[in-house]
C-alpha cells in the first residue's frame, strides 16, 4: 500500500499535514505525538520582522467552526531560523514555511533568507483576512497575485505554494493567475471572512469585528473550490478546510486535492492530525486501494 | 505533562444557581495537577468544537479525582452540568503554569470574585506560607464557604451585604483590616485591575489568574495573549499566553 505524494519534486510520506497557523511550529503538539507520523508540517506565518498581532478577544466560537483573527503573530525570520527550524529537522516529516509580509519585498525578504535553510516547501500567505496590510491585497487581484508569485518565484530555491483566499468570486481565476505567475503547488482555502455578535454585550464577538471562519462548517464550500480549481489548472493542490477525520481528506483527495491540511481540528483534538493520516490507511484498506495517488481527483 | 482522557464522572452538584461542582476521575491528570492550572473540557456535540477552560477547585491525587466548581455561560457549560455520575467526558490537562505555593511569604491572602472563587479552595491547602487567609467576594448567593474555611480564615464579602462586608474583595480587606505579605487573586477584570493596584500601593507581592479567550489551551494557536511588561518568550514582542505562559502571573508583570 503506497500513501506516498509527491508535491514539486518533494515527496511526503502521506497527504497529511496541519494548516499554517493552527499548529504553531509544531513544539506544543509535539507534547502529544511524534510529528514523524505526518507528512510535513506547515509553520504559523513568518514574517520578516516580529508581529504583535491583533488586540483580544482574537477567536470566537461558531456552530460547527470558529472566527480568529490572530493578526499573525509571529516571532519574526530570525528566531524562526534561530529556534523552529532546528526543532522541526529532529523529526522525519517534510518542513512548510508559512510566509507572510505586508509589501512585496517583505515576502522576498523571508524567501530569500530560507533559501540557505533546511526547509521543503514555501507556502506564500497572500490571503489571510485580518491584516489591513499585505496578505489579502494580493490574494484577492488575479493580477497582484500574478506580480506577486512571479516576485517570490525569483528568489525562492524551494517549491512555491500560494495559499489561496476563497474571498473572491471565481476561484480558478485566482489559481490561473498563481500558475501563470509560477506557482508550484496551490493551498486552499485559506478562511472565510465572517461575523459574530455578541448581543449581550452588543458588541463584535472578537475586536476585529470580523474574523476568518474555519471548521467542519466551511467544508463544502472548501471541497467545491478545491474541485473547481482542479479542473481549472494542472498544479498539484493542497486542499484544507474544516477536514476532521479520514472520510473529510478523502473527499478533497477524490475532488482533486494531491495532499490535505488539517487546521481547527487540532484544537477539538490535539492528535487530529495523526488519526487523519491514520485513518486514511484504514480507508485505503477498507476499498483495496493500493495508491493514494488512485484517489486524487477520481470524482469528475 | 499533558494528558487528554476520557474522565468518569463522580458526581455533579448544583452549587448555587448557575453554579455546578463537577468531580472527575482522570487516570493521570489529577496526580500531576498543582492549584491554579486548568482543564481543557470538550463538548461531545461536534457543532461545538473548542475546548472550555475550567479551572481546577480541588485535587485529591490519591483518589485520581479533581474537582471543578464553573458557571453556567453558555450551551458548553450548559452541556456540562447535565453530565451525571458514571457519563464520562474528554479532558485535556493538567494546563497552564498554577500558582507559585513557596514564595518564602510570611502570610498568604487569598482573594477570589464570584467564579474566580474555586481555585482558592485547593490553592489555601498546599499553600506553604505559615498563614493563609481567604476572602471571597460574592454578589449574593454564597458557595464553597464551607472549602475555604477549612483552608484558613475566611472573611466574606458580597456585594448585596447580604452576608460579611458590604462591597468587594477589597471593602473587606480594609475593613477587616487585613495585612499581607503575598496576596493570590482570581477574579473578573476590575477586580484583578483594583488588586494589582492595591498591591502595588502596599508594595506586596501579588499573583493574578488571569481569562481569556481560547482556542488550543496549549500555547499553539495565539488566541488568549495577555499584554506584558517583559518580552514574551515565544513571539518576543509583548504578548504572554494566557493558556501556556499563565495563567498565573505577576501583577506587575502583565497590564491590565
Amino acid at each position: 500500500m503506497n500513501t506516498k505524494v509527491m508535491l514539486a519534486g518533494v515527496e511526503l510520506k502521506n497527504p497529511v499535514m496541519t494548516a499554517s497557523g493552527t499548529f504553531g511550529s509544531g513544539a506544543e503538539y509535539s507534547e502529544f505525538y511524534d510529528l514523524s507520523a505526518l507528512g510535513a508540517v506547515v509553520t504559523k506565518g513568518v514574517a520578516n520582522a516580529p508581529w504583535a498581532g491583533n488586540p483580544t478577544p482574537r477567536i470566537a466560537e461558531t456552530r460547527g467552526g470558529m472566527l480568529n483573527a490572530i493578526g499573525l503573530q509571529n516571532p519574526g525570520i530570525d528566531v524562526f531560523i534561530k529556534r523552529d527550524l532546528p526543532f522541526l529537522k529532529k523529526y522525519d516529516t517534510k518542513i512548510i514555511v508559512n510566509v507572510c509580509g505586508k509589501t512585496v519585498e517583505d515576502y522576498c525578504a523571508v524567501v530569500e533568507r530560507l533559501s540557505a535553510e533546511p526547509v521543503d516547501l514555501l507556502e506564500i500567505n497572500v490571503s489571510c483576512p485580518n491584516v489591513k496590510e499585505g496578505g489579502i491585497a494580493f490574494g484577492q487581484d488575479p493580477k497582484a497575485l500574478e506580480a506577486i508569485t512571479r516576485e517570490v518565484k525569483k528568489y525562492a530555491i524551494q517549491p512555491v505554494i500560494m495559499k489561496l483566499s476563497p474571498n473572491v468570486t471565481d476561484i480558478t481565476e485566482m489559481a490561473k493567475a498563481a500558475e501563470s505567475g509560477g506557482a508550484d503547488v496551490l493551498s486552499l482555502i485559506n478562511t472565510i471572512t465572517g461575523m459574530k455578535i455578541d448581543i449581550h454585550r452588543r458588541t463584535f464577538a472578537i475586536a476585529n469585528k470580523t474574523g476568518g471562519m474555519s471548521g467542519p462548517a466551511v467544508k463544502p464550500v472548501a471541497v467545491r473550490m478545491v474541485y473547481q480549481t482542479a479542473q481549472a489548472v494542472k498544479l498539484p493542490i493542497i486542499g484544507m478546510g474544516g477536514i476532521c477525520n479520514a472520510e473529510d481528506a478523502v473527499e478533497f483527495i477524490l475532488a482533486g486535492a494531491s495532499a490535505v491540511s488539517v487546521g481547527t481540528a487540532n484544537f477539538a483534538n490535539p492528535y487530529a492530525a495523526r488519526e487523519v493520516a491514520q485513518g486514511l490507511e484504514a480507508y485505503m484498506r477498507k476499498y483495496q486501494v493500493e495508491d493514494i495517488r488512485e484517489l486524487v481527483g477520481a470524482v469528475r | 505533562m499533558k494528558y487528554r482522557e476520557s474522565a468518569a464522572v463522580v458526581e455533579q452538584r448544583q452549587i448555587a444557581a448557575d453554579i455546578y461542582s463537577l468531580w472527575i476521575r482522570t487516570e493521570r491528570i489529577a496526580e500531576e495537577a498543582g492549584p491554579g492550572q486548568f482543564l481543557s473540557l470538550y463538548s461531545k456535540d461536534d457543532s461545538r468544537m473548542l475546548p472550555r477552560p475550567i479551572s481546577i477547585c480541588e485535587i485529591d491525587r490519591e483518589g485520581k479525582r479533581i474537582r471543578m466548581v464553573y458557571r453556567v455561560a453558555g450551551k458548553g457549560t450548559e452541556e456540562f452540568s447535565r453530565l451525571q455520575a458514571g457519563d464520562h467526558i474528554e479532558v485535556l490537562g493538567p494546563l497552564g503554569n498554577g500558582f507559585p505555593l513557596n514564595t518564602g511569604k510570611k502570610k498568604a491572602v487569598l482573594m477570589g470574585g464570584g467564579i474566580g472563587i474555586p481555585p482558592m479552595v485547593q490553592l489555601a491547602r498546599e499553600l506553604e506560607t505559615e498563614e493563609v487567609q481567604v476572602i471571597a467576594g460574592y454578589r449574593d448567593e454564597l458557595f464553597l464557604t464551607d472549602e475555604l474555611a477549612a483552608g484558613g480564615g475566611l472573611c466574606i464579602a458580597t456585594e448585596d451585604g447580604s452576608a460579611g462586608t458590604k462591597g468587594n474583595v477589597l471593602d473587606a480587606v480594609r475593613e477587616q483590616d487585613v495585612t499581607a505579605d503575598v496576596i493570590y487573586a482570581c477574579g473578573p477584570m476590575p477586580m484583578l485591575r483594583a488588586v494589582k493596584a492595591y498591591a502595588q500601593e502596599k508594595g506586596i507581592e501579588c499573583w493574578i489568574s488571569m481569562e481569556e479567550r481560547m482556542a488550543c489551551g496549549i500555547g499553539a494557536c495565539l488566541a488568549c495573549v495577555c499584554q506584558s511588561k517583559e518580552v514574551d518568550s515565544h513571539t518576543h514582542v509583548h504578548n504572554k499566553r494566557v493558556c501556556k505562559d499563565g495563567p498565573v502571573f505577576l501583577s506587575t508583570e502583565v497590564e491590565l
